[in-house]
């Protein structure tokens, strides 16, 4: 799983039918320090995060066994909201 | 599967309810690889070497509930033994 940072949002209005009333959202992944990396990926929410939230992200096939993508067109979901990394 | 050192973890208040009650650890990789958010399924700690496994499979480790993982902590390493 990886760490991201919300930085936009993705609006389509054809698109398959179970991914209605799915909201999409722009993910830039960070390090643990939570500095932007290079790259971005979309993801589906599940967990209802906002603009510039940490969020936690599963990536690949498992991401179907997040809430409400049971069957569902997606190989990115966001699982989580991070409060906080602590290195050690 | 890859081994790696627990170097921290991650604490999150609103997830999904599968991962409520579950460690969230962050791995380094061994030796100097990425770091990667990883479900623990058995109980390791700061600091150790550990096993992690990548991918579908890694939701295996928690069977029969279905955790929403890609990448779960699976052994804690006692010892390693190699020919240099």
């Amino acid at each position: 799983m990886l760490l991201a940072r919300i930085i936009g949002t993705v609006v389509a209005t054809r698109k398959d039918p179970r991914l209605e009333g799915k909201k999409l959202l722009i993910c830039r992944q960070v390090d643990p320090d939570g500095n932007d990396e290079k790259g971005y990926l979309v993801a589906v929410d599940t967990v209802h995060a906002g603009f510039r939230e940490q969020v936690l992200i599963v990536q690949g096939s498992s991401a179907r066994m997040a809430q409400g993508c049971k069957d569902t067109p997606v190989d990115a979901a966001i699982v989580g909201i991070i409060d906080q990394v602590a290195q050690d | 599967m890859y081994l790696g050192r627990v170097i921290g973890r991650v604490v999150s208040t609103v997830k999904d309810a599968s991962l409520v009650g579950r460690k969230l650890l962050l791995i380094r990789r061994l030796p100097n690889g990425p770091s990667v958010v990883a479900v623990d399924a058995v109980g390791a700690g700061a600091g150790e070497t550990v096993y992690v496994c990548r991918g579908r499979e890694a939701a295996f480790a928690f069977k029969p509930h279905e955790v929403p993982t890609e990448a779960s902590v699976v052994a804690i390493v006692d010892t390693i033994e190699r020919e240099l």
